[in-house]
């Protein structure tokens, strides 16, 4: 009897881990596609294997979707670490001046705009935002697509990279800057700046 | 008043939501006589709403059925 319910009990956490892995696996593809571009599917079937591993240590349910995004940035974060091989800390005076607000402005790159920065928002595609956000090195990019592309609170980010909140605070606005500067370099090495790039 | 590079500096952190009510005052108190920080504000909003308006993307179907068999796997064990 006690064996039955230890079987069935294992059957319906088998099912439940199905349940949540299948339906976050979009969810997780894009995420890992930003953290760590061409690597995403590893680090994916990564997540799936260690998430089925722990799937006990699982509490609350309603927690799943958080608890299945930890694992895979942690994984993510492993796959990063193993392809930059240095941490690279940026100095925050390198880039705490520049201001994309300032630098469209400044260079006027379609001058016969009425909405001259959103014309230059509207050059870049998915592909290339992505291609920006991997230029960045993972300390900053990592919080800058959970905060700023998947709605994480920077406190639950810190969390999951076991890092104090400060850390993570100050990373995202070397992120936000690097993230600005990046934009402009990529949109001027790839003619999104020519009249009718799109 | 703050200056413009102090006020710039906030921006993010005010629109998060996650200055203290102080620092929110100043930055709010530079924002109602400067036209470019409002410039700054406006832009780091469209910002925000582009950076979230890029967050999806479809798997492509051989990457999806390797993912789901992999979990097909799982469920066998």
């Amino acid at each position: 009897m006690a064996g039955r319910t230890a079987e069935r009990s294992a059957g319906e956490r088998t099912d439940s881990f199905q349940r949540l892995a299948r339906e976050q696996l979009p969810r997780l593809y894009a995420i890992a596609r930003r953290l760590v571009g061409d690597e995403a599917e590893d680090a994916v079937q990564d997540c799936l294997l260690k998430a089925f591993e722990r799937f006990h240590q699982l509490v609350d349910p309603e927690a799943g979707p958080a608890w299945l995004t930890r694992i895979l940035v942690n994984c993510c974060h492993d796959h990063g670490r193993s392809r930059e091989r240095r941490p690279a800390e940026v100095e925050l005076d390198t880039v705490e001046d520049f201001s994309l607000y300032r630098k469209i402005a400044l260079e006027d790159p379609f001058p016969y705009s009425d909405s001259l920065h959103l014309d230059f928002l509207g050059g870049f595609g998915t592909e290339d935002v992505r291609a920006v956000l991997l230029r960045l090195p993972g300390l900053y990019r990592i919080p800058l697509v959970l905060v700023y592309m998947y709605g994480f609170a920077a406190r639950e980010v810190a969390k999951m990279l076991d890092d104090p909140l400060g850390t993570i605070l100050s990373r995202l606005h070397r992120g936000r800057k690097l993230f600005e500067r990046e934009m402009w370099s990529y949109a001027e090495e790839n003619g999104l700046l020519e009249k009718g790039a799109r | 008043m703050i200056s413009c590079s102090e006020a710039t500096r906030r921006l993010w952190e005010y629109l998060d939501g996650t200055l203290g009510e102080a620092d929110r005052g100043e930055v709010e108190e530079h924002l109602d006589l400067c036209r470019r920080c409002c410039g700054e504000l406006e832009f780091a909003e469209e910002l925000r709403g582009f950076l979230a308006g890029s967050a999806k993307e479809e798997i492509p179907d051989d990457v999806s059925k390797r993912l789901h068999a992999t979990l097909d796997e799982l469920e066998e064990r």
